[in-house]
C-alpha cells in the first residue's frame, strides 16, 4: 500500500496528455506582449476566466497570467473531480440501498476505485476542452505561464518579461491550508490538491475537518468502502448552516457507516509500523485510531504570496487575503480582485459573480455606465452530500441579528409525493420571509438535488418575487421542488385571518 | 382548570399521579433527600430528578399522600446534602461554583460517570429548592432552616461564570477539559435557567445574554400552524412544571402575539401531526399514537415486525418533524402534555395503554415503547423500570393542570419572578405584585 500523500500523482494517461494539453501545454511559448493591456488578470481559474473571456468578447486587449493550470481549483482539483467522483458513490450507496426501492440487492458489490479515478480524469479532461488555452488564445486572449511578481502600480512581470497594464484584476485563488498538528507533515497527509490522484483506495481514512469540503469527501470515500472517520472540532458539521440540517447530514453520515466524531480535536499522528496513529481528545476523553490515510486542508487560505503586492500599493494579510471595497477595488485603484482570494465565500459561482462585477467596475469609465455593488449579490451555494444542503440569502439568526422580524415556512419532505415516490422523506425546504410579508430573506433546503431546487430561490429573490406569487407558478407534478410551492401555498393560507375567514363564510352563506 | 377532565378522567388521574409521586416517595434516600436517576439497580443520582422530587412533595402533601412532616424531613435533608457537600470542583467532589455535577453516587454522592457539571440540570435542582422554600413557609425552626438553606443555595450559583465570557450559558464544564464546547442554540428547556441565572441577587447574567439566546430562537410555519421551534416534546413541558407561561410574554412573544404555553399547545398539534402523516411507516403512529422526546429507546440492532433493520437510538432526544425517529414514543411526554392540550393529551394516552397495556407497570408509564420492535412475546418494545425526570413532569404537570399549585408555589418566587421579568417578560400574571416567597 503507498504511503498516501503529497508524493502521488496523477496517472499520465491519455485523459491527462489531453488534460494538460488543454490547461498547460508542455510546448507552450508566451506571447510577445504588447506594450500595454488594457486589462490584466492574474489567475486563471474561475474568476479569472470569466474575466478574461468577457473582456476579450469587448475587444479589449486583455493579458491572462497563470502560474499552474488553467481553470484553477474548481476545473482540476476542486468541483468537477469532486463532484464526478461523489455521482460514482452515490451509484455504489444506491446499488448497497436497493432494497429501500424494492429492488434487489446486487449480490457482489465490489467497488472499482481504479475505474472511478479514471472516470475522474476522463470528465475533467473533457471539461478542460471548454477553457482550453487555445481557444482562450483564439478568442483574442494573450496567455502567459510563469510567476507574477508587481514591479509598480501599473506593471508586473512573467518569468522576467514585463507587462504593463491600464487595469488589473487578480484572481489568484487559495490554496488548501494544512492543520499545525505535531506529527502530521511527518506522516503524510492529502489534500483536495492531490486527492483526486489516488488510483488506490486507503483502507482507514481519516478526515479532518467537517466544512464541505470534508463533508463531501467522507461521506464519498466511505461509498467507495473506505473505512472513513470524520473528526470535526466543533459541535457539528457546517457550522454555519442551519441546525437541523446539519443533524440531518450526521443522521446521515451515522447510515453511510461513517465514524463520527463531533468536538473532537485531533491532537498528535505519529507513524507505527506503516501506520498513522492519530491522537484524538474530546472534552476529556482521549483516544487514538489507526488509518492509512489522512484527508486535512480542508480550509482554505487566500494565494497573496510570491506576487510582490506591496509593489503594486495592493493591502493584504496572509488570512483573509486581498483587501477589497464593495465595489471590489484594492487599495490600488487600478487593480481590483475576484474570487478566493478576497472572498468570504469561496465558492466557484460567486467567484465568477465576483469577476464579472470586478470587470465591470474595472472598465467602467470606458466601456460601462454605472459600478456594481458585491453586497448587491445573492448567492447561493450547496455543499454536495447526501442530502445536499443548499443555502441561499439570510440564516434565521442573521435576521434576528440584524432585529428584522423573520417567520419560517417549513415543508418536511415527507410531504411532498416525488419524495415520497424516491423514498426521500429526510429533508426539508425552509423559507425564511420578513414576518408579515411575504419578502423572502433566504431558504435552506435539504434534499437529495437540493442544489438544483435552490435556484428557483435565487431566481425569486434576485426578480423580487415574493412567496406569494411563486404559489402561482405552476410546478410539473410530480417533482420536489413542489415543496417550494407547498410552502408559498402555507404562506397564502396565513394571509386568511379569522376575520377574514368569517366574512368568506358569510358570503358563502348568502 | 379540571373542566375538560370527566369525573372519570379525574379518578384516573388522580391514580397516575398518585403512582408517580410512589416513585419519589419509595426511592428517596431517607438519610439526604437523594433520588435516584431511574427505578434500575445501581442507577446513580440525577440532581434534575431531584429537584422534581421536592416540587413533588408539596403535591404529595395537598393530595393526602405524605405527611407534611416527612415532606418536610425528605427536602430539609436533601437541602442540608447539597449545603454540606464538597464544592471544590475537584473530580469527585459533588459540584463546583453553586453547580452540581449531574449524576451522583447514591451512597457517597460524589461525581459519577465523570459527569459534567450541568448548568440545567443544576437549573431543574434549584427550581425544587426554591419550589420547597415557597411551599414551606411556617415559622418552624425546620422550615425556617429550609428556606435559609434554599436561599444560600441559590445564591451560590455563580451563573456569571457559567457564561464563561460570552453572551449565552454554557451547557457544562468538567474538571478535565473546562467547559464543554456545546451552547444553547435554538428554543429550549433552558428558559427557567435563564430566568433564575437573571433573578440571582449575587451573581445575575444580564439580559442581553437572554436576548443572546431568543435570538436563536426559529419561528416556524410547519403543518399550517405557526409555532417556535424545538423538536423534542419535553423541551415544551420542563420550564412549564414550574413557570405559569399562561399570559406572560417576553419581547419574542410579543412580536409574534403569541406566548410560550400556546406554543406548547401547538407543539402538540404538530407532534400529532407528525405521527398521522408517519413519514416512515412505524407502527403505533397515528392522530392517538404519538410523543417524541427525550427518553430511553432501543439501542441494539433488532429484527422489527417487517423483518428488516433499522438504526436504533437507544436515550436520545427524538424530535418531530426531522428526527430522529426509529418508531419509539414516549407516553409521559403525551401526558404532560395536559395543561396544554387536554382532550387531545387524554384520548391519547388512553388509546395507547388500550393498545399496549404493557407500558404500565405499578400503575407507572414506561420511558418509551417501540411497537415496531417486537420482543420475543410478540408485544413491542417496552423500556424497563421507570425514569425519575418521566414520573415528576407526569406528576407536576397533573397538578398543574388540575390545581395549578405549582405554578402558584412559583409565582411566589421573587427571585424567579425578578428573573422573568429582567427577562422581558411582561402581562398577565406578572402585573401582580409578588407575594412573599423564599427570600
Amino acid at each position: 500500500m503507498p504511503n498516501f500523500d503529497a508524493s502521488i500523482t496523477t496517472p499520465q494517461d491519455a485523459y491527462e496528455h489531453e488534460r494538460l494539453a488543454h490547461v498547460h501545454p508542455q510546448a507552450w511559448n508566451n506571447p510577445t506582449p504588447a506594450a500595454r493591456y488594457q486589462l490584466l488578470i492574474v489567475g486563471a481559474g474561475s474568476a479569472g476566466l470569466v474575466a478574461a473571456e468577457a473582456a476579450a468578447a469587448l475587444g479589449v486587449r486583455v493579458a491572462l497570467v497563470e502560474r499552474h493550470l488553467i481553470g484553477g481549483t474548481c476545473l482540476n482539483t476542486g468541483c468537477v473531480p469532486s463532484k464526478t467522483l461523489i455521482r460514482t458513490a452515490r451509484a455504489y450507496a444506491d446499488m448497497r440501498d436497493a432494497a429501500r426501492y424494492g429492488a434487489r440487492v446486487p449480490g457482489d458489490i465490489q467497488v472499482d476505485f481504479a475505474a472511478a479515478m479514471e472516470r475522474v480524469r476522463h470528465v475533467r479532461s473533457h471539461l478542460s476542452g471548454g477553457d482550453s488555452v487555445r481557444r482562450l488564445a483564439a478568442d483574442g486572449v494573450d496567455v502567459f505561464f510563469g510567476n507574477a511578481q508587481f514591479t509598480g502600480a501599473d506593471s508586473l512581470t512573467v518569468n522576467g518579461v514585463r507587462l504593463c497594464f491600464g487595469k488589473a484584476i487578480i484572481a489568484t485563488g487559495a490554496r488548501p491550508q494544512v492543520p499545525p498538528t505535531p506529527g502530521l507533515r511527518e506522516a503524510g497527509y492529502l489534500t483536495n490538491a492531490n486527492v483526486f490522484n489516488l488510483t488506490e483506495l486507503p483502507r482507514r481514512l481519516l478526515v479532518i475537518g467537517g466544512g464541505p469540503l470534508g463533508c463531501e469527501l467522507a461521506q464519498a470515500f466511505c461509498r467507495l468502502g473506505a473505512q472513513t472517520t470524520i473528526v470535526q472540532d466543533v459541535p457539528l458539521f457546517l457550522p454555519r448552516e442551519e441546525r437541523d440540517a446539519a443533524q440531518i447530514l450526521s443522521d446521515a453520515f451515522a447510515r453511510d457507516g461513517i465514524e463520527v466524531r463531533l468536538n473532537t480535536q485531533v491532537i498528535n499522528v505519529r507513524m507505527e509500523n506503516g501506520h498513522k496513529l492519530v491522537d484524538l481528545v474530546s472534552d476529556d476523553y482521549h483516544s487514538t485510531i489507526a488509518v492509512d490515510a489522512i484527508l486535512a486542508g480542508v480550509g482554505r487560505v487566500p494565494n497573496v504570496e510570491g506576487l510582490l503586492l506591496e509593489a503594486a500599493g495592493v493591502d493584504y494579510a496572509p488570512g483573509t487575503g486581498i483587501r477589497v471595497d464593495d465595489f471590489l477595488c484594492t487599495s490600488n485603484p487600478r487593480i481590483y480582485a475576484a474570487g478566493d482570494v478576497c472572498l468570504e465565500q469561496q465558492y466557484t459561482d460567486t467567484a465568477t459573480a465576483s469577476a464579472h462585477i470586478a470587470l465591470q467596475n474595472a472598465l467602467q469609465n470606458a466601456l460601462f455606465g454605472g459600478r456594481d455593488r458585491l453586497s448587491k449579490l445573492v448567492v447561493p451555494w450547496c455543499t454536495y452530500t447526501d442530502p445536499e444542503i443548499a443555502h441561499v440569502g439570510l440564516y434565521v439568526r442573521e435576521a434576528n441579528r440584524q432585529d428584522i422580524p423573520v417567520k419560517t415556512f417549513t415543508v418536511p419532505m415527507h410531504e411532498i409525493d416525488r419524495a415520497v415516490t424516491d423514498s426521500e422523506q429526510g429533508g426539508f425546504v425552509k423559507i425564511h420571509v420578513r414576518e408579515r410579508s411575504d419578502c423572502i430573506l433566504g431558504a435552506t433546503i435539504v434534499t437529495r438535488h437540493a442544489g438544483d431546487m435552490i435556484n428557483e430561490i435565487t431566481l425569486a429573490m434576485v426578480a423580487g418575487v415574493g412567496l406569494r406569487t411563486l404559489a402561482r407558478v405552476i410546478h410539473a407534478y410530480p417533482t420536489q421542488a413542489e415543496a417550494i410551492r407547498r410552502a408559498a401555498d402555507a404562506y397564502n393560507r396565513t394571509r386568511l385571518t379569522p376575520r377574514l375567514r368569517a366574512r368568506l363564510r358569510r358570503w358563502l352563506a348568502r | 382548570m379540571t373542566d375538560s377532565a370527566t369525573p372519570m378522567d379525574e379518578t384516573w388521574l388522580d391514580d397516575m399521579q398518585r403512582s408517580a409521586f410512589g416513585y419519589f416517595a419509595q426511592l428517596v434516600d431517607p438519610h439526604d433527600g437523594l433520588v435516584p436517576d431511574t427505578s434500575r439497580a445501581n442507577s446513580p443520582v440525577s440532581i434534575a430528578v431531584v429537584g422534581f422530587a421536592l416540587s413533588s412533595y408539596p403535591v404529595g402533601v395537598a393530595r393526602g399522600w405524605m405527611s407534611r412532616a416527612d415532606a418536610l424531613r425528605h427536602s430539609l435533608a436533601a437541602l442540608r446534602f447539597f449545603r454540606d457537600s464538597d464544592q471544590s470542583g475537584t473530580p469527585q467532589a459533588t459540584g463546583y461554583k453553586g453547580f452540581y455535577y449531574h449524576f451522583l453516587d447514591i451512597h457517597s454522592g460524589a461525581r459519577v460517570w465523570q459527569s459534567e457539571l450541568s448548568m440545567i440540570d443544576t437549573a431543574l435542582l434549584i427550581a425544587g429548592v426554591l419550589a420547597a422554600a415557597s411551599y414551606f413557609g411556617d415559622d418552624t425552626p425546620d422550615e425556617i432552616e429550609l428556606r435559609h438553606i434554599a436561599d444560600a443555595l441559590y445564591r451560590r450559583v455563580d451563573w456569571c461564570w457559567a457564561q464563561d465570557g460570552g453572551d449565552t450559558i454554557r451547557q457544562g464544564w468538567k474538571p478535565e477539559c473546562g467547559f464543554l464546547h456545546y451552547g444553547w442554540e435554538g428554543y429550549s428547556e433552558a428558559i427557567v435557567l435563564y430566568a433564575l441565572a437573571m433573578g440571582s441577587p449575587t451573581h445575575p447574567i444580564s439580559g442581553h445574554g437572554y436576548h443572546a439566546w431568543t435570538a436563536t430562537y426559529q419561528w416556524e410555519n410547519l403543518y399550517d400552524g405557526d409555532f417556535l421551534y424545538a423538536g423534542p416534546l419535553f423541551v415544551h413541558h420542563f420550564s412549564h412544571a414550574w413557570i405559569d407561561f399562561r399570559g406572560i410574554r417576553d419581547a419574542f412573544m410579543r412580536e409574534k402575539c403569541s406566548d410560550y404555553f400556546e406554543n406548547s399547545r401547538r407543539a402538540v398539534l404538530i407532534q400529532r401531526e407528525y405521527a398521522r402523516l408517519n413519514p416512515y411507516g412505524f407502527a403505533g403512529y397515528d392522530e392517538n399514537g404519538w410523543g417524541l422526546s427525550a427518553c430511553d429507546g432501543p439501542s441494539d440492532e433488532q429484527q422489527d415486525v417487517a423483518n428488516e433493520t433499522r438504526r436504533l437510538f437507544g436515550y436520545a432526544a427524538r424530535g418531530v418533524p426531522y428526527g430522529p425517529d426509529d418508531g419509539t414514543l414516549s407516553a409521559p411526554a403525551v401526558l404532560a402534555s395536559l395543561p396544554f392540550a387536554p382532550e387531545i393529551a387524554l384520548e391519547g394516552i388512553h388509546s395507547m395503554l388500550l393498545r399496549y397495556p404493557q407500558i404500565l407497570t405499578d400503575g407507572r408509564l414506561a420511558s418509551a415503547f417501540n411497537p415496531s420492535l417486537a420482543m420475543a412475546d410478540g408485544a413491542a418494545w417496552v423500556s424497563a423500570g421507570h425514569y425519575g425526570l418521566d414520573q415528576g413532569i407526569v406528576l407536576m404537570m397533573i397538578e398543574n393542570h388540575r390545581s395549578g399549585l405549582i405554578w402558584q408555589l412559583m409565582r411566589g418566587c421573587p427571585y424567579l419572578v425578578d428573573g422573568l421579568r429582567r427577562a422581558g417578560f411582561r402581562g398577565g400574571w406578572l402585573l401582580q405584585p409578588t407575594h412573599h416567597g423564599a427570600r
